[in-house]
C-alpha cells in the first residue's frame, strides 16, 4: 500500500532523512517511534506529500508521491492524516468540519455528506457536539472530531502524526481507543507515536528513527522482546520506564 | 510614450530641488524630536491614573487622529496667528507663514501618533519593572526617567522611526499651502516650466530611493534588537 | 461661532453652505467606497501571493508593497494625474473624453485604492501568516487544492483576526480621500476650504468638516466592530494562536 524507497530530505544543508526505505501493506499497523527530532514527523509528512523531499521515491497505492504528474489533492483526498494539534477549522462547525472537504473534493452532496458526518460523529461518540465550535470541544474529543474527520474522506489508509502528544493525559485514553478500534477493523495505518501501550497492543510492525535514520524495522514481538541496536533499546528503557 | 521628455530641466533646477528638500527634511527632524517628546508625555498621561488627565489626553489622540492631516494643517495655518493674539494680548494675529506654522502642526499632529507607539511600548515594560523601581525607592519621575521610558524607548525604536518615515512623506502635504518643500519645489518647477511629467516622475524616484533605503536600514535595526534581547 | 452662515446662499450658485459640504461629503463617501473595492480585492491577492510558495510572485507581491509605500500620497496623485497620461497616449486619450470632474473622480479612485491596496495586501499577509502553519497543511492532507485552502481554510480566519487594523485602514481611505483636494476634486475638503476662502468664516467651515470626519470615524469604528462580533467565532479567542 505505501512503499518507501531510500527517501532522503534536507533542509538546505542540513540532512533531515537519509536514506529511509519501508513498507506499510493493505492492512497493516505500523508504528514510527524515536526521539524527537529523528525526523519521524517528516517521514510521515513525506507519504502524502505534505513535505517535499529531494531524493528517492514514495509510492501509495501505485501512484508516485513525489512525480511531478501526480495529482496531488486528489492523491491527498484517500489519504487520512490526524495531526499533533489536531487542525480542525475554528471558524467552521464540527459538522462543517466533517463535510468541507466532502462536499468541495468528493463532490458529494451536502445531505449526503452530512450524513456521513454524523454517522461518524456517532462512532467517535461526539453526535451531540455536531452544531458547536472546535474551540468549544476539549482537545480529546477535537483529535477524536479530527478522527472522525480524515475517516468521512472514505481513506485507505490513515496516517498519525503524534495523535496524543498535545493532549492533557486524561483524555489520551479516548484518543487511543477509537485508533485502537479503527486497527481492528483492518484500516491500514502509519502511526507516529510514544505510546507504547499503543504499540504493544495492535502494531504489527514498529519504526525506530534516530537522527533522519530508520535504526529498526522489526515485527512488534522481536522489537519488544529484543531490539538490536543499542540505540533502540536505550530509547525503550528511558520511555518504558517513566 | 511621447518623445518629446527632457529630463536636463532636473539638472538646471536641482539646487532650488535641493533647498526643498532640505526643508522637508528639516521639518521632518523637527517634528520627529517634538512629537515624539509631546507625544510621550501625552502617553504617559493617557497611562495616568488621574482619569481627567487621561480622558483630556485620549481626547486629543483620538480627535487628531480621526481627521485628515490636510485639514489640520489647514487649521494651524488660519488659527495659530489667532491664537497667539489672544494670548499675547496683541492688537493684531502676527504674521506666521505656512513654513513656519508647518512645524508647530507637524509636532501636534504626529505626536497623537507617537503617543500610541510610546504607550505600547511604556504598556510592555511598566508592569513588572515598574514595581522593581517602586520597590528600590524610586519615586514616579524618577522611575519612568530612569528605568520604563529608556527601555520602552529601545524597544519601539523601530517603530518610532518607521512612523517618521511616513512623516517625511506626509510632509509634502505642506506644498499645498504654497510652502517649498521638495514636493512645492518641484511643482512650482514644474508650473513654469510646463514640465510636469519630468518633474513629478524624478520627485517620486527620490522619495523611494530615499524611503526604501530608510526602511531597509529600519528592518536591520529591528533584526539588530530582537538578537539583542 | 455663528451657525446661520451654513444656511447662507452660495453667491453665484445653488443652494446653501450646508449643502455645498454635504455634496462634498457624497464624493468623498463614493471615493472612498469605490477606492475600498479596488483596495481590498487587489490587496486580498496581492497579499495572498506573498504568502504562496512561488517565489517570483513573492517578490512581485513585495516589490508592488514597497512602490506604493515609498512614495508620499500626494506625489502618486500627480503620477495618476499628469505623468501616466502624458506617458501613455492610449491613457491620454481616454482622459479627454472624460468631463474634468469623472477625470478627477476616476483618478482618485484608482490612486487611494491602489495605495490602500499595498497596506491592506501587507494586513492581509500578517493574518494569514499569523495562524498555524498546520491549518495549511490540514486543508491540503484533505486533498483540498491550493486555491480551495485559501478559500475555505486559510483566508476566512485571516480576515477575521485582521478585522481591527483593517478598520484603521478604511478610516485612513476616508481621511486620505482630502488629498484628492490637490487634483481639485470637490470633496468634503475641498468644500470646506472653498466656503473658508468665500465667507472668510474659516472657523465655522474647519469646525464642521472636523465633526464630520469624527463622526465618520466614529461610525466606521462602530460598524467594523458590529461586523467583528456578527463573525466571531464560538469558543476562540482572538489574538491567541
Amino acid at each position: 500500500m505505501i512503499e518507501i524507497n531510500n527517501i532522503s530530505k534536507w533542509y538546505g544543508k542540513f540532512q533531515v532523512l537519509t536514506h529511509c526505505t519501508s513498507k506499510v501493506d493493505k492492512g497493516e499497523v505500523v508504528v514510527v517511534c524515536g526521539p524527537s527530532g529523528s525526523g519521524k514527523s517528516t517521514l510521515i509528512k513525506c507519504v502524502n506529500g505534505l513535505e517535499p523531499f529531494q531524493a528517492g521515491e514514495i509510492i501509495v497505492d501505485g501512484i508516485s508521491v513525489g512525480a511531478k504528474q501526480t495529482d496531488l489533492p486528489k492523491l491527498r483526498a484517500r489519504i487520512g492524516m490526524v495531526f499533533q494539534n489536531f487542525e480542525l477549522f475554528p471558524h467552521l462547525s464540527i459538522m462543517e468540519n466533517l463535510t468541507l472537504a466532502q462536499i468541495k473534493v468528493l463532490g458529494r452532496s451536502k445531505e449526503e455528506a452530512t450524513a456521513k458526518g454524523m454517522k461518524l460523529l456517532e462512532r467517535v461518540g461526539l453526535a451531540e457536539q455536531a452544531p458547536k465550535f472546535p474551540g468549544q470541544l476539549s482537545g480529546g474529543q477535537q483529535q477524536r472530531v479530527a478522527i472522525a474527520r480524515a475517516l468521512a474522506m472514505d481513506p485507505i489508509a490513515m496516517l498519525f502524526d503524534e495523535p496524543t502528544s498535545a493532549l492533557d493525559p486524561e483524555m489520551i485514553n479516548e484518543v487511543l481507543d477509537v485508533m485502537v478500534e479503527l486497527a481492528k477493523e483492518g484500516m491500514t495505518m502509519m502511526v507516529v507515536t510514544h505510546e507504547m501501550g499503543f504499540a504493544r497492543k495492535v502494531a504489527h510492525r514498529v519504526i525506530f528513527m534516530d537522527k533522519g535514520e530508520i535504526v529498526e524495522d522489526a515485527a512488534k514481538e522481536d522489537f519488544f522482546g529484543k531490539p538490536r541496536s543499542e540505540r533502540a533499546a536505550h530509547f525503550l528503557s528511558k520511555i518504558l520506564n517513566h | 510614450m511621447t518623445g518629446d521628455l527632457d529630463f536636463e530641466i532636473v539638472g538646471h533646477t536641482l539646487p532650488y530641488l535641493i533647498t526643498g528638500l532640505q526643508y522637508t527634511v528639516q521639518l521632518t527632524l523637527i517634528a520627529a524630536l517634538g512629537g515624539i517628546l509631546f507625544g510621550t508625555l501625552l502617553a504617559m498621561a493617557r497611562l495616568s491614573s488621574m482619569k481627567p488627565l487621561a480622558m483630556l489626553a485620549a481626547g486629543y489622540v483620538n480627535l487628531m487622529r480621526s481627521i485628515p492631516l490636510l485639514l489640520v494643517i489647514f487649521w494651524f495655518y488660519f488659527l495659530l496667528p489667532v491664537i497667539i493674539q489672544s494670548v499675547m494680548g496683541w492688537e493684531r494675529p502676527p504674521q506666521i507663514g505656512a513654513d513656519r506654522s508647518a512645524y508647530i502642526t507637524f509636532i501636534m499632529f504626529e505626536a497623537a501618533y507617537f503617543c500610541e507607539i510610546m504607550r505600547a511600548g511604556i504598556q510592555s515594560i511598566a508592569k513588572g519593572q515598574v514595581g522593581a523601581a517602586n520597590a528600590l525607592g524610586l519615586n514616579y519621575w524618577q522611575s519612568m526617567r530612569l528605568i520604563v521610558l529608556p527601555q520602552a524607548f529601545r524597544n519601539m525604536l523601530p517603530v518610532l522611526l518607521t512612523q517618521t518615515i511616513i512623516l517625511f512623506q506626509d510632509v509634502s502635504l505642506v506644498s499645498l499651502l504654497n510652502v517649498t518643500d521638495f514636493v512645492g519645489a518641484a511643482v512650482k518647477v514644474a508650473q513654469r516650466d510646463s514640465r510636469v511629467v519630468e518633474m513629478y516622475a524624478f520627485v517620486a524616484v527620490v522619495y523611494f530611493v530615499i524611503c526604501y533605503c530608510l526602511s531597509i536600514l529600519v528592518k536591520q535595526l529591528q533584526q539588530r534588537i530582537a538578537i539583542i534581547r | 461661532m455663528n451657525l446661520s452662515i451654513f444656511l447662507e446662499q452660495i453667491p453665484d450658485g445653488d443652494g446653501t453652505w450646508l449643502q455645498s459640504l454635504m455634496s462634498g461629503l457624497g464624493w468623498t463617501l463614493a471615493t472612498a467606497f469605490f477606492a475600498w473595492i479596488i483596495a481590498f480585492s487587489v490587496g486580498s491577492a496581492v497579499g495572498v501571493a506573498r504568502t504562496t510558495d512561488r517565489r517570483w510572485l513573492v517578490f512581485l507581491g513585495n516589490g508592488y508593497v514597497e512602490l506604493f509605500r515609498n512614495v508620499p500620497l500626494l506625489v502618486q496623485f500627480f503620477i495618476w494625474y499628469f505623468v501616466v497620461p502624458g506617458l501613455f497616449l492610449p491613457v491620454k486619450a481616454w482622459v479627454t473624453t472624460l468631463d474634468p470632474t469623472q477625470h478627477q473622480f476616476v483618478t482618485a479612485v484608482v490612486c487611494l485604492g491602489l495605495f490602500t491596496s499595498a497596506r491592506i495586501a501587507e494586513q492581509v499577509r500578517s493574518g494569514i501568516q499569523s495562524l498555524p502553519r498546520g491549518q495549511r497543511s490540514a486543508g491540503y492532507a484533505l486533498g483540498l487544492s491550493q486555491r480551495q485552502t485559501y478559500r475555505y481554510v486559510l483566508l476566512p480566519m485571516a480576515y477575521r483576526i485582521i478585522i481591527p487594523p483593517l478598520t484603521s485602514e478604511l478610516m485612513n481611505l476616508i481621511k486620505n480621500t482630502a488629498v484628492a483636494y490637490s487634483i481639485g476634486l470637490v470633496e468634503l475638503f475641498f468644500r470646506t476650504r472653498e466656503m473658508g476662502e468665500m465667507t472668510f468664516r474659516y472657523f465655522e467651515a474647519f469646525a464642521a468638516a472636523t465633526l464630520v470626519y469624527v463622526v465618520i470615524a466614529m461610525s466606521a469604528n462602530r460598524i467594523m466592530a458590529l461586523i467583528e462580533r456578527r463573525t466571531a467565532v464560538p469558543g476562540y479567542i482572538m489574538g491567541a494562536k
